[in-house]
């Protein structure tokens, strides 16, 4: 039903928005439980923190930083048809744009995030 | 209800009051979480890996109440629009009591986690003072 109601881009526009913010919605309930951990139990909190460097804890961030950068692109593209209205006849072109920028400025940061599951030193260093 | 033609998440509410205010936020928020969350995001995972991350790596970031300040802002911010937008979530496909128990639930929720994420980000102790 999901893909077959009306289709095209501006309800996949749509649905992926409400599934990515649903799926965000319960990365915060588990992130506000885990930082609280750190001033009422500070050994939990480290074990709870090495999963995130597991390479399982690696994936699940990369799904994250996706939902979170689909949902923040396509939440711009959202405010500008609101408060420009005659935008929205290009609301095609600023989903592929969205795309666009979801593929250039996603990739280095999955793989800075993956490659120390493979054993390998991530691409990109900063600082020391 | 009369709906404009929108590609929006949700029409602007006709007239005024909350349900109007709540859009306007949820858009402004938006707009704040794009600069904190995705900034916080990147320090996290981009530029510091979660190797080196533990209970003193966090009270060293918090050193800083500039940082505890803007982190307590995205707290607030992410609890208000991730929240309300659940609530549009439960509003479009429950109804009645139902919809009336599951927001209420939402919100003690969401009151909880506000507090508690308070409670860190304002209560954590300063680091002991090391030599620069």
């Amino acid at each position: 039903m999901l893909l077959r109601y009306r289709g095209s881009e501006g309800m996949y526009a749509w649905a992926f928005h409400r599934i990515s913010g649903v799926a965000i919605w319960a990365f915060i309930l588990l992130h506000v439980l885990d930082i609280w951990l750190v001033g009422v139990n500070k050994d939990l909190y480290n074990e709870v923190l090495a999963i995130y460097s597991s390479p399982f804890g690696r994936v699940m961030e990369s799904l994250l930083g996706a939902a979170l950068l689909y949902h923040a692109l396509n939440g711009l593209r959202i405010i500008i048809m609101d408060f420009w209205p005659s935008m929205t006849r290009y609301h095609k072109q600023l989903w592929y744009l969205n795309w666009v920028l979801f593929v250039v400025i996603g990739l280095p940061i999955l793989i800075q995030i993956m490659v120390p599951a493979f054993g390998l030193e991530p691409p990109f260093r900063f600082g020391s | 209800m009369s709906y404009q033609v929108t590609r929006s998440g949700r029409a602007r509410p006709q007239g005024s009051g909350w349900e109007l205010a709540i859009w306007y936020l949820m858009r402004l928020t938006g707009i704040g979480l794009f600069i904190t969350a995705l900034s916080h995001y990147i320090i996290v995972h981009f530029v510091y890996d979660p190797a080196i991350q533990n209970s003193v790596w966090v009270t060293a970031r918090w050193a800083s109440m500039a940082q505890r300040t803007v982190d307590w802002l995205m707290l607030t911010f992410v609890l208000f629009h991730a929240f309300m937008g659940v609530r549009t979530v439960i509003g479009d496909y429950t109804s009645g009591g139902k919809r009336t128990i599951l927001t209420l639930f939402l919100y003690l929720a969401g009151i909880v986690l506000f507090l508690m994420g308070t409670m860190v980000v304002v209560g954590l102790p300063m680091p002991p003072e090391v030599p620069a």
